[in-house]
């Protein structure tokens, strides 16, 4: 496949496929249909399984199983969906299997909306689910950075054992934009914990694919190892864009498609003298620390813009330390915000700081 | 006339087996095992015809029973 | 004259001892599955799913590899494995409370799907691990930790009967009734589950067998009493026999 249009939600479904995943579970709710429709094709005649679960409940249980026998495999939904997985979501962190997960988000809470929205940062970035665990999860901006994304997430969840989120929004789900499909083989992997059927003497051990470990120093063991394979993901995993920030006193902080039309209004207000810059997390966990504490100490101010009430903003904070004040502009329930507000936000902050 | 052996240690002194024996040679014991249960024993092995009755009652696979083995 | 036989723990069983009750049908029920499964398979062709309930320990028990499943979604997460790994047997152990309460909707859509799976359900009419509670299949009648008066159709709603309502599906090839609570039930319903793994190794499809199973400790009963319970009581709300088969 060369260069050609490709809608966000069915790029992301190809580039899974061409990725080796071949069992997807999925139910339908709007904006992400196109992801199990085109899934219910393709699997097909690459010799996949599709199943239409009962409920995004179902669904992620059905990637637990196929999981556990060392399969690539996916699930897709939109927020309230993914509410639904978050059990299943930190079973599966538990119990340590790979699978990636796609959330096209829209608005919330509730039934909330259809239209776009990044307003579940809070739910993918602190787990979502109940425990210690976390979770890499990856903001694509654009579709061809989905796609090359949704890839990597596979690698990432195969080399770490864990769950991998993509998160996306309706926009990101919903357009069309010309994508290149990489060039992609996958790597080896050590799958000898997967169960695929054990008898005596055939080389590993009997696998037991569990997260119950109800001696609390047997758990407390397990979850610290868990830890420090999130300290291993944080060290070597992380991402961010940086643009315009080499002699900037201003930085904007937005990912996914906010990031997109902030990236408009940066270019705007440079014309107009600010030098203003743009950090763009990548993944936003684990989010990009270290490049929001640098800027803080370079910066007057920092304006994170996000579709929600302000989730993201918390991490800007916690990594900016005080060093310089963040503000805050964003839109909810489902509106996306344009160009001239973000740029009129901008010469707000310009003149407050 | 077959062997059977009650794994006293592992008997949790249910009385399902008790029950079951067609020939009520079944008793649990006085004592107490390491579960802290009265096990079940045979009383009269000479009488047992190794029918495994009691083998399909026990939840805890604690008898074993040889039929015709020659033992 | 018998037939030579020897008769002892299956090697589908590992040597952990059963934390179960005394007297509790789970370790028959057990004991029958790994029969079973040691007379047709070898030991990885098997793949189990543990449920939550008193048999979430089930995954230290069967010699195989074994998941451990989020409470009533076992179907859910045995299909998945089913469909990536569809030469293995895969099979489901799962209580009341998990394949009828929360499950139910993971329960109905394996069988009608007619997923190749193997489901055995325990039916003992009450939430054992959890202290007792109302179970879908808690008998009208029946005093439970939450059902304290006694179970009324007009404040605790009516038990279910599940085979019954999944042998109206398109989908299962077996769907049947069993007991354990004597001897000859007890050799009836290994013949049921023999029959449940065999129709998963023909391809034949999605079967259920339902096992009337005691619950001595939460019933406030003896062992012995706990199994008259079953013959007297339960089966009366619960018949046995074929609900379907294909």
């Amino acid at each position: 496949m060369n260069r050609q249009m490709m809608k966000g939600n069915e790029a992301i479904a190809e580039a899974a496929v061409q990725a080796g995943c071949r069992f997807f579970f999925g139910y339908p709710i709007t904006p992400q249909n196109e992801i199990p429709e085109y899934m219910s094709r393709r699997l097909v005649e690459v010799g996949g399984q599709f199943v239409q679960a009962e409920s995004e409940v179902a669904a992620i249980n059905m990637v637990y199983g196929a999981a556990g026998t060392g399969a690539r495999s996916m699930t897709s939904s939109s927020s309230p969906g993914i509410s639904l997985k978050q059990e299943g979501i930190s079973y599966i962190a538990g119990a340590e299997l790979p699978c990636v997960i796609v959330n096209i988000v829209r608005g919330g809470p509730g039934l909330g909306s259809i239209q776009p929205a990044q307003s579940d940062y809070y739910q993918a970035t602190r787990g979502g689910g109940h425990g210690d665990y976390r979770m890499p999860v990856y903001a694509p901006a654009s579709v061809q950075e989905a796609v090359e994304l949704t890839q990597r997430a596979f690698d990432v969840a195969d080399k770490y054992r864990t769950p991998v989120m993509i998160l996306g929004d309706g926009i990101i789900g919903q357009m069309m934009e010309p994508v290149t499909m990489p060039e992609y083989t996958a790597p080896a992997f050590d799958r000898s914990w997967a169960a695929t059927g054990w008898k005596e003497g055939c080389g590993r051990e009997r696998a037991v694919i569990n997260s119950l470990y109800i001696q609390p120093d047997v758990l407390e063991k397990h979850v610290n190892k868990l830890a420090r394979k999130y300290a291993a993901i944080s060290e070597n995993e992380t991402m961010v864009e940086e643009l315009y920030m080499d002699d900037a006193e201003y930085a904007v902080v937005a990912y996914g498609t906010t990031a997109r039309i902030a990236l408009t209004a940066v270019r705007r207000a440079r014309e107009d003298g600010v030098k203003v810059g743009l950090i763009r997390p990548v993944t936003v966990w684990p989010f990009p620390e270290k490049a929001i504490e640098d800027a803080a100490g370079r910066v007057k101010g920092m304006l994170a813009v996000e579709m929600s009430l302000g989730q993201m903003i918390d991490d800007v904070r916690l990594a900016a330390r005080d060093r310089c004040p963040v503000r805050f502009y964003g839109r909810t329930g489902g509106i996306v915000p344009g160009v001239r507000e973000i740029h009129a936000a901008i010469l707000n902050m310009k003149e407050e700081l | 006339m077959g062997k059977i052996e009650f794994d006293a240690d592992q008997c949790k002194g249910c009385g399902l087996c008790v029950a079951a024996c067609p020939r009520k040679l079944i008793q649990l014991s006085a004592h107490i095992n390491k579960k802290g249960y009265n096990a079940a024993y045979c009383t009269d092995i000479d009488k047992c015809t190794a029918c495994a009755m009691c083998y399909q009652m026990c939840p805890d696979c604690v008898i074993r029973v040889e039929r015709g083995t020659g033992a | 004259m018998a037939a030579p036989a020897i008769y002892a723990r299956p090697k589908f069983l590992t040597d952990t001892p059963f934390h179960y009750c005394p007297g509790c049908t789970h370790g028959i029920v057990h004991r029958l599955i790994a029969e079973v499964l040691g007379e047709k398979f070898e030991q990885d062709e098997v793949i189990g799913v543990a449920p939550v309930g008193c048999a979430v320990f089930a995954y230290n028990y069967f010699n195989c590899d074994m998941f451990e499943a989020a409470h009533g979604r076992a179907p859910a997460v045995a299909t998945g494995i089913k469909h990536a790994q569809p030469d293995k047997i895969v099979f489901t152990y799962q209580g009341d409370g998990d394949l009828a309460s929360i499950g139910m909707a993971e329960t109905v859509h394996a069988a009608a799907r007619g997923e190749n799976i193997t489901i055995i359900f325990i039916n003992n009419g009450i939430y054992g691990m959890t202290g007792g509670q109302m179970a879908p299949t808690t008998l009208i009648g029946e005093k439970t930790s939450t059902s304290p008066f006694g179970r009324t159709a007009a404040a605790n709603g009516n038990p279910i009967h599940v085979s019954e309502m999944l042998a109206t599906l398109n989908g299962p090839s077996l769907i049947a009734r069993v007991s354990v609570h004597d001897v000859k039930n007890v050799l009836n319903a290994k013949k049921l589950i023999a029959k449940a793994f065999q129709n998963q190794a023909d391809g034949k499809g999605f079967s259920l067998i339902e096992v009337l199973s005691t619950c001595p400790t939460n019933w406030g009963k003896s062992p012995l009493e706990a199994l008259q319970f079953v013959s007297e009581r339960m089966i009366p709300e619960y018949p046995l026999g074929t609900l379907k088969e294909v």
